[in-house]
């Protein structure tokens, strides 16, 4: 579902990725692990189209986001870092906004938007405006946007960051419960967040895969702890930069 | 064409939904009001239609608050982080910023619009020669778009929007003086005759004031359309360069 092949990315003389190879099928959750820094978003930012990799490409359902970017864009769902939304917007009226660009019209629109709106838990806000909600409605709402054209791949970065202990157990169970019909990438530094959602976790650092295994697998390498491990195999901040 | 309808109608409403359209509306009426009677001195001149009382203002006000209203076109999107939603959207970046164009444009419209009481006004004082003004009308209006693309042009270098009001301001004051009467005496005086053409010609005000006096010539049609045409590509050309 979704073919990475040799992805790099330089900014200038720094190298963000670095030939990064891998690839995720349906019905398996990826965790995409790795300190700050670590070229995760940069990475995710390549696969759905927004920057385009220095050298590489990704595949998405066969699609290449660099020869056929409007195709392989229809099938990514995306949820950015920070969560970005239009303030000035009501929840529903991003959300139909969203539907409409993804070619949803009527009634399907509708259902979209509703579907969307129960499976993030946001009835209770959707004639909100989007400015005055708290981060994790906001999260949520963005994480709607990418569920409502129901794409095949899910790519989220950090789904989790900024929300209480409930909302994050939510969200894990959500992605759990997406990824049985889906191929899902996303990225975290939270490291139980890899044992209770993924099927496979990667840990990058500088742009390279440093680890790749199961949850248990991982689990085994660090001699019973995923920290030790990701300790063990990743620089500190301060050597990176 | 869908997508751009569907760009259009989000940034169309967003304009309303924040006080800046209406701020821009109200403004640029009582000033073209304002001016008009005071020192277009519009009843006692007799200007039936419209040129030298009301049209004439035009540009020194477009030049300041079509950058009011364009500045945060693009720098709104980068600084949210919602530039990344678009650009990950399966729709063409010609979409987006036509989209985003038409919309400022509609506001504007909608603002010229709603000066028409002066319309009816001349026309009850007098016999104006309307086809002039509507002439009148189109160039003040393609003044007003000129300034958005450029505008719009330098909203996607900045992620500022102060940077942005200012350059842009600054170029579309330039566009202005130099077809200015007063500006150009001097410069004839100092730089004699030749120099005033080649100023005179990246001015707005020789394609304006042909359009108002009511000749439509293709020329200022043409360069109307060309300056707006290389902003709008400009814009694409630096949005694709940011990314990379
Ligand atoms: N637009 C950019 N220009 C220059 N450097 C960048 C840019 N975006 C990211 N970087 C750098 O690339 C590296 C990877 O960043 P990022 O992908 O955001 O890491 P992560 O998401 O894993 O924390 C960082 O060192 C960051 O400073
Ligand atoms: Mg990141």
């Amino acid at each position: 579902m979704i073919e990475i092949e040799n992805l790099t990315k330089q900014f200038g003389h720094k190298t963000a990725v670095d030939h990064l190879s891998f690839s995720v099928r349906k019905g398996e959750v990826l965790g995409f692990l790795g300190p700050n820094g670590a070229g995760k978003s940069t990475t995710m930012r390549m696969i759905t189209g927004f920057l385009p990799p220095s050298g590489g490409d990704a595949r998405i359902c066969g699609l290449s986001i660099l020869s056929n970017p409007r195709e392989a864009k229809q099938k990514i769902g995306y949820l950015p870092e920070s969560a970005p939304l239009y303030n000035d917007m009501t929840v529903i009226g991003f959300l139909r906004f969203c539907a409409g660009i993804r070619g949803l019209n009527g009634s399907a629109r509708k259902e979209a938007v509703e579907r969307a709106i129960e499976t993030c838990f946001l009835q209770r806000v959707a004639q909100q405006s989007i400015d005055t909600l708290s981060k994790g409605y906001r999260h949520r709402t963005c994480l709607a946007q990418a569920l409502l054209h129901d794409p095949e791949v899910l790519i989220l970065d950090e789904p989790t960051d900024g929300l209480d202990p409930n909302q994050k157990y939510e969200v894990r169970q959500l992605i759990k419960r997406l990824g049985e019909t889906k191929a899902i990438l996303f990225s975290t530094h939270i490291l139980e967040e890899v044992e209770a959602a993924c099927t496979r976790a990667l840990i990058v650092d500088r742009g390279r895969i440093v680890e790749d295994g199961t949850p248990a697998e991982l689990v085994a390498r660090g001699n019973g702890s995923l920290t030790e491990l990701f300790r063990k195999v990743t620089t500190l901040d301060r050597a990176a930069a | 064409m869908r997508n751009i309808l569907t760009i259009f109608k989000r940034e169309f409403v967003s304009y309303f939904s924040r006080p800046i359209a209406y701020a821009i509306i109200v403004v640029f009426i009582l000033f073209a009001k304002g001016m008009t009677f005071t020192f277009g001195s519009f009843i006692a001149s007799g200007d039936a239609s419209l040129n030298y009382s009301f049209f004439s203002f035009h540009p020194w006000l477009f030049m300041l608050l079509a950058p009011a209203l364009g500045m945060g076109m693009w720098a709104d999107e980068q600084r949210n982080g919602t530039i990344e939603l678009l650009g990950t959207f399966p729709i063409s970046p010609w979409s987006i910023i036509f989209g985003k164009y038409l919309a400022a444009v509609s506001v504007w419209f909608i603002t010229l619009v709603l000066t028409f009481p002066i319309v009816i006004a001349v026309n009850w004082l007098g016999h104006p020669d309307n086809g002039i003004i509507l002439s009148g009308y189109i160039g003040s209006f393609l003044t007003c778009c000129t300034f958005l693309a450029i505008t719009m042009f330098f909203s996607a270098c900045t992620r500022d929007q102060v940077v942005c009001l200012i350059v842009s301001v600054l170029v579309c004051f330039v566009m202005v003086i130099c077809g200015f009467d007063g500006f150009t005496l001097q410069v004839s005086r100092i730089l004699g005759r030749e120099a005033v053409e080649s100023i005179a010609s990246i001015g707005v005000i020789d394609h304006f004031s042909a359009l108002t006096s009511g000749a439509f010539r293709l020329q200022d049609l043409v360069w109307f359309l060309s300056i707006i045409g290389g902003s709008l590509l400009g814009t694409s050309a630096i949005l694709t360069a940011k990314r990379a």
